[in-house]
Parts: C-alpha cells; sequence; structure tokens
C-alpha cells in the first residue's frame, strides 16, 4: 500500500514533482559540476607543481636569497684590464662562463638532508643544488679607448645582446640542477623520463643529462658537450617531462650533485631539500620539525606551493572556490526551500485526506512515513536526473578542452627559470658587465605549464550527490510530516465539513 | 456499549469560549441503531467526534466496553479506531488517487493483514455494499451514492463493533439517500452492529428505533415513532 499511494500521490502531483526534482537537480547537478571542476583544477595544480617538485614531494626546504651582494649579483661579468684578445679594430674579444647558484636561493649545508631525514614520518628526503651557467661572449672597445655607455637588448631567445660603443656580444644562460643519483624517490627526476641515452647513475661523475626541449632548442645530442662553468661535459642522455607533451622539465641540464657541487665551487652544499612524509597527515607536523631544526630555511608544504601557482589557473581556482562555491550553496538552498514549501503546501491540501487516515486508525508515524517517503523519492529522482545534467555538464567541459596555464611562481619557490631568459643593463663607466637588476623579471617567470582541464566525476561525489538530493527530501519529508504529524482528525475533519 | 457521564466540550473561538456539549449523561447498548438530530452546530458532530476518540472531552467521561477514551494515550485510541470503531463521513472522503478496492483496503492497513488476504477482504466488503465489479475504479469515476458505498465497505472491512455515521446521506439526492439508508439498516440487522447516525434529515431518524436531539450542547431523548 505504502509504494502504491505513493507513486498515485507523485504522479497525480506530476507539476509539483517534476519542479521540485528539476529544482533539486538543478543543484544537484551544480554540485557536482563545481566539484569535478574543482578537482580538475587541483589535478591541473598538481601537475604544474610536479612538473617543478617531482612526484610525491610533500615538502620543500630552501633559503630565500638575501639580496644582491656585493659586485652587481650572480650575473655580473668583470673583465681585467687588458683582458681577452685584442683586435686590429680597437676592440677585444672577450668570452667568460659564470656558473652561480640560481636567482633566488641561497645554497646550505648539505647536512640538512640527514638532518631532515632523521625526522619522524620523513619516509624520502633528496637534496638538490640549483645553479645557473651564463656565458658571455663578443667584442667590446678597448678600455682605454672607450665611449659612452652599452646597451643591452633582450633577444627573441631570451639570450641577451648588446651593441653600444662598438661592443658587440652575446649573453646564454642556462638552469642546472645538481641532483644525487642514488636518491629516486623524490626530486625533480621523478616527474622525467629518459627521451635519449640514459639519466644519471650512481658514480657518474662529469656527465650531464639534459632536458629533452632544451636540447632541441640548442640544437645538442647525446655525445655532444656542454659547458658548464667553464668545463666542459659529455650529453649522456636526454630526459623529457611525464606530466605533458611539450613541458619542460624542472631544469635545462642536470648533473651529478658532486660535479655541480665541485663546478660551482660549492662542496657540501645544497639550495633545495625535497621531503616526502609517510602521510598527508602528518605532513604539518613534520614542516614545523623541519622549521623547528632548521630556522633559517624557508619550509614550503604542497598547500604552500598551490597557493603560488600563477596564471589563469590559479583565477580558475580561486572563481571556483569562491564564485561556485557560493552559487551551488545557494542554489542548493533554493531547492531545499522549494522542495519544503511544495511538501508543506501538499500536505495543508492533503488535510483531509491526511485526517481520514488517521480517523480510519493510521498511526501517526504511519501519516509523517507516507508524506516523508514521497518527499524522498521525489528528491531522488531530482539527484538522479541532476547526476545525469552534472555528468552531462562535465562531459561538455572535458570535451570543451579548456587549456589553462599555470606557473609554479618562479624563484621564489625554487623552481626553474626558462632558459635563455635574460634581460641586460647598462655597462657601467668602468666597463664591467651588471647584470644583477634581473630578480624581478624572473620571479614573474617560473614554469609556465598549460595543462587541459580533465574535471573527473569521483565515486564519492556520486555518492555525495544522491546524499544530499535524499537528504533535500527527507528534510522536506520532516517539515511536511510534523505539520501532518500535528494535524488532529476531528480537527482536519471539522475544518471541511 | 457506551457508557457517557457528564460529557462537556469546550472550544475557544478567537475570546469566546463555546461549549459544544454540556453535561451529557447517555447510553448506548450493544447492538443499537441511534439516530442523532439537531441543529446545525449543536453539537452532533461534536458528539460522534468524542464517540470515535477524534478528539478529547473537556471533562466526563466517554466508555467504550467498559474503558474510558479519554484516558487513553493516543497510541490507544489510535488502536481503537484502527479495531473497534467505523467511520463514515458527510463528504465520503476517500483517497482520490487510489482505485475503490485500495480505498478500503487503506483500513486494514494498521492491522498488518498480509496483502492478499486484505485484497479479498476488502473484494467481499465491496461485495457487500453492491460494488463488487468497481473496485478498481477511482473515486472521481463514481456516483456519490457509489461513492458512499465505497466508504460504508471501508468501515465495515475491519469488522468494527462500533459504526459512526456524521451525516452519510447530507450529500445525497433523495433515492440515493434512501439507498444508503437501506444498506446501512441491513448491515446493522446483519451484523449485529452498534450504529451511531448523526443526521438533520428526519426521514433518515425516521428509520432508526432511537432518536436524540442535540441544540446547544444539551441532549434529549425523543420518543420513538
Amino acid at each position: 500500500m505504502f509504494f502504491t499511494y505513493l507513486r498515485r500521490e507523485l504522479r497525480n502531483r506530476r507539476k509539483q514533482t517534476v519542479v521540485v526534482a528539476i529544482g533539486l537537480a538543478v543543484a544537484i547537478a551544480l554540485v557536482i559540476v563545481v566539484n569535478a571542476v574543482s578537482t580538475g583544477v587541483k589535478d591541473a595544480q598538481s601537475e604544474v607543481l610536479e612538473s617543478v617538485y617531482g612526484v610525491g614531494t610533500d615538502i620543500t626546504v630552501d633559503q630565500p636569497a638575501e639580496g644582491p651582494g656585493e659586485g652587481g649579483g650572480p650575473g655580473r661579468f668583470d673583465f681585467g684590464e687588458g683582458e681577452g684578445e685584442a683586435n686590429e679594430d680597437g676592440t677585444r674579444e672577450l668570452a667568460q662562463d659564470r656558473l652561480s647558484t640560481a636567482m633566488g636561493s641561497t645554497p646550505f649545508d648539505a647536512s640538512a638532508l640527514e638532518t631532515v631525514a632523521a625526522l619522524d614520518h620523513v619516509s624520502g628526503v633528496a637534496a638538490t643544488l640549483g645553479l645557473q651557467n651564463m656565458s658571455f661572449s663578443g667584442e667590446m672597445p678597448d678600455m682605454e679607448e672607450g665611449d659612452g655607455p652599452v646597451t643591452m637588448q633582450m633577444g627573441p631567445d631570451g639570450s641577451g645582446q648588446g651593441s653600444a660603443g662598438g661592443s658587440s656580444f652575446e649573453i646564454e644562460q642556462f638552469t642546472i640542477t645538481g641532483v644525487d643519483p642514488d636518491a629516486t624517490a623524490v626530486g625533480p627526476l621523478t616527474t622525467a623520463e629518459v627521451a635519449d641515452g640514459r639519466t644519471l647513475e650512481a658514480g657518474d661523475k662529469n656527465v650531464a643529462v639534459l632536458d629533452a626541449t632544451y636540447a632541441e632548442q640548442q640544437e645538442l645530442a647525446v655525445g655532444d658537450t656542454i659547458t658548464v662553468g667553464g668545463k666542459d661535459l659529455e650529453t649522456v642522455g636526454t630526459v623529457s617531462s611525464t606530466t605533458g607533451d611539450g613541458v619542460a622539465t624542472a631544469s635545462d641540464a642536470y648533473l651529478p650533485l658532486a660535479t655541480a657541487q665541485t663546478l660551482a665551487d660549492l662542496a657540501d652544499q645544497v639550495t633545495d631539500v625535497y621531503v616526502q612524509v609517510d602521510s598527508a597527515e602528518n605532513v604539518d607536523a613534520v614542516a614545523a620539525a623541519i622549521e623547528d631544526e632548521l630556522p633559517d630555511a624557508s619550509v614550503s608544504t604542497q598547500s604552500d606551493l598551490a597557493e603560488g601557482v600563477t596564471g589563469s589557473l590559479s583565477t580558475a581556482s580561486d572563481l571556483i572556490s569562491t564564485l561556485g562555491t557560493w552559487l551551488s550553496g545557494i542554489v542548493l538552498a533554493a531547492a531545499f526551500g522549494l522542495a519544503i514549501l511544495f511538501t508543506v503546501s501538499g500536505v495543508n491540501r492533503r488535510t483531509r485526506e491526511l485526517g481520514t487516515l488517521k480517523a480510519i486508525g493510521w498511526s501517526k508515524g504511519r501519516v509523517v512515513g507516507q508524506v516523508a517517503g514521497e518527499s524522498v523519492v521525489q528528491g531522488l529522482i531530482g539527484g538522479a536526473v541532476g547526476l545525469a545534467l552534472g555528468a552531462l555538464a562535465v562531459w561538455a567541459v572535458n570535451l570543451a578542452g579548456i587549456t589553462l596555464s599555470g606557473a609554479s611562481g618562479g624563484l621564489t619557490m625554487g623552481g626553474p627559470m626558462p632558459a635563455g631568459a635574460v634581460q641586460g643593463g647598462d655597462t657601467p663607466p668602468d666597463g664591467g658587465g651588471a647584470f644583477g637588476e634581473r630578480a624581478d623579471a624572473f620571479a614573474d617567470a617560473g614554469n609556465a605549464v598549460d595543462i587541459v582541464l580533465q574535471a573527473p566525476v569521483s565515486l564519492w561525489i556520486v555518492l555525495a550527490a544522491i546524499g544530499l538530493a535524499v537528504l533535500g527530501g527527507l528534510l522536506a519529508g520532516v517539515v511536511g510530516g510534523q505539520r501532518a504529524a500535528k494535524l488532529r482528525p476531528a480537527e482536519a475533519l471539522r475544518s471541511l465539513a | 456499549m457506551y457508557q457517557i457521564d457528564d460529557l462537556t466540550k469546550t472550544y475557544r473561538q478567537g475570546k469566546r469560549v463555546v461549549r459544544a456539549l454540556k453535561d451529557v449523561s447517555l447510553t448506548i447498548g450493544d447492538g443499537e441503531l441511534v439516530a442523532v438530530q439537531g441543529p446545525t452546530g449543536g453539537g452532533k458532530s461534536t458528539l460522534l467526534q468524542m464517540l470515535g476518540g477524534l478528539d478529547r472531552p473537556t471533562s466526563g467521561t466517554v466508555k467504550l466496553d467498559g474503558k474510558d477514551l479519554a484516558g487513553m494515550s493516543d497510541t490507544q485510541l489510535t488502536a481503537a479506531r484502527a479495531e473497534t470503531i467505523g467511520f463514515v463521513f458527510q463528504n465520503f472522503n476517500l483517497i482520490p488517487t487510489l482505485t475503490a478496492l485500495e480505498n478500503v483496503e487503506t483500513a486494514l492497513v494498521p492491522s498488518k493483514i498480509a496483502r492478499q488476504s486484505r485484497t479479498a477482504r476488502a473484494l467481499a466488503a465491496l461485495d457487500s455494499v453492491g460494488l463488487g465489479d468497481r473496485g478498481d475504479h477511482l473515486p472521481g469515476e463514481l456516483s456519490g451514492g457509489q461513492q458512499q458505498r465505497v466508504a460504508i465497505a471501508r468501515a465495515l472491512v475491519k469488522n468494527p463493533k462500533v459504526l459512526l455515521a456524521d451525516e452519510p446521506t447530507g450529500n445525497l439526492d433523495e433515492e440515493t439517500r434512501d439507498e444508503i439508508v437501506d444498506l446501512m439498516v441491513g448491515l446493522w440487522k446483519e451484523q449485529g452492529l452498534t450504529v451511531v447516525l448523526v443526521t438533520h434529515d428526519s426521514v433518515v431518524a425516521a428509520r432508526t428505533p432511537r432518536r436524540l436531539r442535540i441544540a446547544k450542547g444539551a441532549m434529549k431523548e425523543l420518543p420513538p415513532r
């Protein structure tokens, strides 16, 4: 009788059933879309972060730069009087390689690795040394005859070029990461796969592995040599990112950590420590413990790093977390309100009917159950339609192939800089090349990654959507049922007599 | 069957207090057929609601088979209505979305009888009121007289001890009224029920062996015709 009566009532009040179900369906669909897109954006953020920090990194430790020191920073080239070869036209051929720590980071003692590894809940650690190599080559007027300032211009490939007062030169730079070939659990190479040759191995010395994109740009292949800090290194392999086609890995070149330390004259120094924690719930505790042990270090968790993701990805994330959440909340509340309103109005219209049932011996619980059952089924219908609508909308979003661009926040987070991105500055009258004002430009560069938004619909969101629909129906049923419960048969019959 | 002593019922209508029943005392024996007459607003329906446990008295007692309805809990009153008392209303009060058969079945739902047996009993009850072939009709597809027959079948399907009818012919034409009264009198004779029939129609009241009159909340026994 319960189901027969329920079915007939819903069919009889078809218009009301459809309105309530559509209201709930729209709300449920919106919740599904907002959640799926939000998850998609989060996944995209993780992908951006993984492209920089590797898979499985929960915490990164670095030491922020204290600002350019004396001498104009690492980009400054100093040439002594009479340095280079003099040309007949009064200019001088100059070339210089300069290897320094990556912009925005300061090297610190490698013992930090052991300190972090000894902490509770730390399941993996790896240290890297982030470096940048800058090469100056060109002609400069002989210092004794030099007149006027030298102007620098950025080339289309980002390399620095300049010419003034008879000078002509080029500056090329690329990023290098010294990695421990034995530490494979975490670190930047966890999202890299061998494109050609091999990756770094234990015992390697004075060899390099190049980012495949960088190698292609520079027309370098396995077996070629690259010059790092004035020393030629053999290229033993190239690697590409596993996070997407055409996405660059975290660095242009990878060297064995010991080689990088020797070339940069930074023995037992590192710039970044990558930390893997045994469980997500321990991340904050481990981060706090690292801050205690290494007070000068900057400790960032994945959520801190996610906040540093910029670009349209960040805009999408903000939009979803504010507008999307509010909108779905408001529509959900409106749909619940609508369901309650219709149910209560339905009970009011059925005063005689429900009063009669009570008069012939139906218990309060049975009458309330009947009313609540009708509302729950309305909610379930809304939930089912909402699921279909939501799935359709998510499918459309995925089909649209919305591309979001994300950058990891650049040097301030220890990320790499794009190859060759150099901004020139005026050469001081003493003839020294000053490139120390580039930090701001690099800070915005980051590792820009284009990611096609893929909004997933998880099982739990399907269950949550059904739960919300049932909750909406139940809420309406409880409010309507309470009204029905309060109905006294005598008054119900008297009011209609 | 019923023993009513000093029954008083007052209502509050805004600031006004209405005394619907004033110290009514009455005995209705097992198997009696009683008509309650009186003007509109005189207290007839209120008395019927007290007899059916649909409302509680302000003071006094209403004993059904020796048990005071006023002292019963809501659950006990619900059980009494489900098992002992059958109701017939002026407006039939059928569920519009259920068929005639299903409407009759609603009276057996509280008894938790198995579906098959419930349907069989409902069919038999419909048969007894001459509507065995109309079980699958919705109330809207039946005439007023037929709807009241379905309502009577619903009241009787649970084999109650008492049948309380509130103006059962109030919405019917004369011919149908007579059919319904014939049916009720026939069932009363056949089943030995106690029937209390509220009516303002003297023709209907004339068919009953005992007549009562309520006016302004006071009851008076009318002489038999």
